[in-house]
């Protein structure tokens, strides 16, 4: 027998290879079930009847198929004004933070000045320090200025970030100076150099740290919980977490209201995967 | 020329050093002096009730068996978690790498999707999940004949439950990583490993592995960064509960500063987690730094 | 393209932030159902040219909301508030207290009134009170062989073993490890004080605490009261129906859903009766909750919240708050309006709110009572005995009232 595989061995390798691709691709697909496992069974029973998500044995299809807990979202719960928060702190937030970073990451890397190294070192030492050792002295500070429970209260943690700045940073390492040069010969000022020629140039990067901002404050909790307290102001995950606080029962609604929380993102994250995979590498391979 | 480009960088990084300075360094070190004060809910309707106690503070956060807890528990969802989360990862990039050309991208996306869902309503899908009576996971292990658990009741499983939730939220983000740096792997250095006769398991240690060691140790320190920060799943799932078991550091700040208004204590937690966090970060430091194999 | 971008986003930002608050509105932010009753009754109207606008604060995370929001100083005109935390936002200024009328005060239960006095200052006025009582079926006690409800301590060990007796799955009680309300009402029986020296030491290892402590663990230790944690209650309805415990003791908010979700069978099969009690003759007290009107010390629209709180507390729309919402009125005149509507189990909590007592007025009672689920769930879990577990109850009690007790120091004349 022992022989005969050997005799045999050249053939069959191409065909145990074969086999391993296939049992490969098997446990990519059921890893791929179980990831997507939850999020399939969140929206098919935030569209199940009452009672039906919470039935035993489970039902893995609605018997009627029906988007009342939606309706009661927007209607008798005025989600629909948070997904609006949301939607406008997130476009906010990143409109600003591309202001600060991209100027901040661009005359780190191409404007030179004494002690810009120590600079950007200082920074970088910053990516340790977590946000949340700040968050009690910057509630005290926010409350001085009469901040809290208004939309700038959210937003001033993210006008500029260390990140933002080491993409923009590493980005504009690549720009040739002799580009920039050129604009200054024309006589160009700074300002209009950055704007015109190094900007531009840039793009790929600003889509990138766009995404990342946009995901980072639709998806955030910590300090939107903190800051609002009127309930018309609140951000959709800090709505969906007193919702679910209060309406534990209700399994079909918390999943239309997890839904309608997750799909922007997800949705986002699929049109600009490219630049947003980007972004985790360049900063990854760079650190 | 070079005063004008000095100039230049003075005003645009001011803007972004300024909202840097004032609303995360300066209250970070403010964060410290709070510390060594006892500022509390009496001091916010008067000032004058405010005494400077010194370490007082964190000679009570060292007595507080709760401290304690949420130390033990954080650090055990710093470890469990983050070597789970990193080692799923790590084996789901080898398995998309080696997969063909054509899927690599579809598992990609699938398995990177749960990193961008919103944390707050993916915990509430799993909480569901986790249900003792009708969670399907507790009808899958009745489905195979084995007992019920109470994920998210019973204090010997609550961590667990809310390790394996994040490891199914955050493994994606890693595997990219880890992906990107196989996929740059020359492929010159398999050929040569083939020819001096390894075996698959000896290609992977010794031209895979050294590889991955920039790539690893940098997702090492992102996990362990970010698992210090554990919040907002224990804060959706089990409220720190059951007894304490899913308490974080970051949890047990927010309660003491934001529910209690207790914000000297509050800071000194803040501040040991910042702590602990420079110590990990320059022991990975440290280990990064020591020659390989 | 990306300066007008710029230029939009930061309008946006500002003209958010302007464009508000500027319509003169009464703001009231209530929790849950009351706050659905709210809604229905009174958002919108207008009251002294201001028109009222209710918010709805979720239960759970309503106090640090509150708290929060009183830091920031966004406390809105008038709040619901649950009637312990009164002593605590009395303390750090956030309440308009005012002179007690003595008219009001008659009407009103004295549990409540004690909870909402001050100083001897009203800071809050209640609204509804609530207690917990005994809920019991009737079918499966009988079935042990007890024809009345248990008096005494002893005799609802007894009845519940005799219950356990019925089957597997039956059990006495059932009993969240998160809630001290059954604990602190045991405790108030047994004759303990919970604090010491004017509220500013614990007393739990008190002869009279430790008593209602071993015989509150015991429930759990004797297999009588099932081990859950709070994510654990599946659904209370079903399993009462069920039979898997005869015993639930809980407040006023569950008659309207027991009468709501139980099966037509059941209707006539559960009831409720005050707490048992140590000894025969000794009073059954339980602990006063429910919620006050409060008119915040920020407000500038006091002549308008006080136009408010008169007509929410008219007897006419307490006896709406009643039917929408089983909230039990805090005062007394109003009852009869409304107690035919279910006499019997309504008669065991009027008997009990009467002998209700508020848990001690410091505002870190919350505090105190986090220390005291945690530890009962240590013992209860059997990772800590008894005396461990109030020795440390008691020093860690002294840690946190070591503020008050540096402030009554300095300030001796105050509470």
């Amino acid at each position: 027998m022992r022989r005969l595989i050997l005799r045999h061995l050249p053939q069959l390798q191409p065909c145990v290879r074969c086999l391993r691709r296939l049992v490969l691709h098997g446990i990519l697909f059921v890893g791929g079930a179980v990831v997507l496992a939850p999020l399939i069974w969140m929206c098919v029973a935030s569209v199940m009847p009452e009672g039906e998500a919470s039935q035993l044995p489970p039902r893995w299809w609605p018997s009627r198929p029906t988007v009342e807990h939606y309706a009661v979202l927007f209607s008798s719960l005025h989600l629909g004004r948070n997904f609006l928060n949301s939607l406008f702190l997130a476009a906010a937030a990143t409109v600003l933070s591309l202001c600060f970073n991209s100027l901040a990451g661009y005359a780190l890397a191409k404007l030179p000045f004494v002690g810009r190294d120590r600079v950007f070192a200082f920074l970088l030492a910053l990516l340790v320090v977590p946000g949340q050792v700040g968050m009690l002295p910057l509630f005290l500070l926010l409350r001085s200025f009469g901040w809290v429970d208004t939309y700038w209260g959210v937003l001033v943690p993210s006008l500029a970030s260390v990140f933002g700045i080491f993409l923009v940073h590493q980005y504009a390492q690549s720009i040739p100076d002799a580009l920039l040069d050129a604009a200054r010969v024309d006589g160009a000022s700074e300002l209009r150099v950055f704007w015109s020629v190094a900007l531009p140039l840039c793009r790929p990067i600003l889509v990138t740290l766009g995404v990342f901002t946009f995901l980072g404050t639709w998806n955030d909790f910590l300090w939107p919980l903190i800051v609002l307290s009127d309930s018309s102001k609140q951000t959709l995950p800090v709505a969906l977490a007193s919702l679910a606080a209060e309406h534990v029962q209700d399994t079909e609604l918390m999943m239309a209201s997890a839904v309608l929380t997750m799909l922007p993102a997800v949705l986002l994250f699929l049109v600009a995967q490219r630049a947003y995979v980007a972004g985790i590498l360049s900063g990854a391979l760079k650190f | 020329m070079h005063r004008t480009r000095t100039v230049a960088a003075c005003v645009f990084l001011a803007p972004a050093l300024a909202a840097i300075g004032a609303f995360f360094v300066g209250p970070v070190l403010a964060g410290l002096v709070l510390s060594l004060t006892d500022f509390d809910i009496y001091t916010i309707a008067d000032s004058s009730n405010l005494r400077w106690v010194g370490l007082e503070q964190y000679q009570t956060l060292l007595r507080d068996p709760l401290f304690w807890q949420a130390l033990q528990n954080t650090v055990t969802f710093v470890v469990v978690g983050g070597s789970l989360t990193i080692l799923t990862a790590l084996g789901a990039a080898l398995a998309v790498w080696r997969a063909a050309r054509t899927v690599q991208a579809f598992f990609r996306t699938v398995y990177f999707l749960p990193v961008v869902t919103t944390i707050v309503a993916a915990a509430v899908v799993w909480r569901a999940w986790y249900h003792p009576r009708v969670g399907l996971l507790n009808v899958a292990l009745r489905w195979i004949g084995l007992p019920a658990i109470d994920w998210l009741g019973d204090p010997r499983w609550a961590m667990l439950a809310i390790v394996a939730f994040s490891v199914w939220k955050n493994f994606g983000f890693h595997m990219v990583i880890f992906l990107a740096a196989l996929q740059s792997i020359p492929q010159r250095l398999y050929e040569a490993a083939a020819i001096d006769g390894a075996t698959g398991w000896q290609q992977f240690r010794c031209v895979t592995l050294p590889m991955l060691r920039p790539a690893l140790s940098f997702v090492v320190l992102i996990t362990v960064i970010g698992s210090f920060q554990l919040f907002a799943e224990p804060y959706v799932m089990t409220q720190g509960g059951p007894a304490n078991a899913t308490l974080s550091l970051v949890l047990l700040m927010y309660r003491n500063g934001f529910q209690w208004w207790n914000v000297g204590y509050g800071a000194a937690v803040a501040w040991v987690l910042f702590a602990l966090l420079v110590i990990a970060t320059l022991t990975l430091r440290r280990l990064r730094a020591r020659p390989g194999q | 393209m990306w300066t007008l971008a710029v230029a939009v986003t930061l309008g946006a930002v500002i003209g958010c932030q302007s464009g508000e608050q500027h319509e003169p509105t009464l703001r009231i932010w209530a929790m849950g159902k009351e706050a659905e009753f709210l809604i229905s009754r009174i958002h919108g109207i207008v009251l002294d040219g201001r028109r009222v606008e209710v918010q709805r604060i979720p239960w759970s995370a309503a106090h640090e909301k509150l708290l929060t929001a009183f830091v920031a100083g966004t406390l809105p005109d008038v709040i619901q508030m649950g009637s312990t935390w009164i002593p605590e936002f009395a303390a750090v200024g956030a309440l308009h207290c005012t002179e007690v009328d003595e008219e009001v005060v008659q009407d009103i239960f004295p549990g409540a009134v004690a909870a909402n006095l001050v100083d001897h200052r009203w800071c809050g006025t209640p609204w509804y009170v609530d207690t917990r009582v005994l809920f019991y079926r009737r079918d499966l006690l009988s079935r042990a062989g007890f024809s009345l409800p248990p008096r005494t301590w002893d005799d609802w060990r007894q009845a519940m073993r005799q219950i356990k007796q019925l089957g597997p799955q039956h059990y006495g009680l059932l009993l969240p490890l998160d809630d001290w309300h059954l604990l602190v009402a045991l405790a108030f029986q047994a004759g303990a004080d919970l604090l010491r020296d004017r509220d500013q030491y614990g007393n739990f290892q008190s002869p009279e605490f430790r008593r209602a402590f071993s015989f509150y663990v015991s429930l759990f230790h004797d297999g009588l009261a099932p081990f859950e944690g709070p994510g654990q209650v599946a659904n209370v309805y079903q399993d009462f129906a069920a039979g898997l415990f005869t015993f639930y003791v809980t407040g006023p908010w569950n008659l309207g859903e027991f009468r709501r979700r139980l099966p037509a069978a059941l209707q006539s099969e559960w009831a409720t009766a005050v707490l048992p009690t140590p000894e025969v003759d000794s009073p059954s007290v339980s602990v006063m909750g429910g919620a006050s009107l409060a008119i915040t010390a920020a407000s500038d629209k006091r002549a308008a919240a006080r136009r408010l709180l008169q007509r929410l507390l008219s007897p006419d729309e307490l006896v709406h708050l009643y039917h929408a919402t089983g909230d039990l009125p805090a005062r007394r005149s109003v009852w009869h309006r409304f107690s035919e509507h279910d006499p019997l189990r309504l008669a065991a909590f009027r008997e009990q709110l009467e002998q209700a007592r508020s848990t001690p007025k410091i505002p870190e009672w919350e505090r105190i009572a986090g220390l005291l689920t945690r530890y009962t769930e240590l013992v209860v879990r059997r990772q800590l005995a008894v005396d461990a577990a109030l020795a440390r109850l008691d020093e860690e009690t002294d840690r946190v009232l070591a503020k008050r007790r540096w402030l009554l120091q300095r300030t001796p004349t105050r509470p």
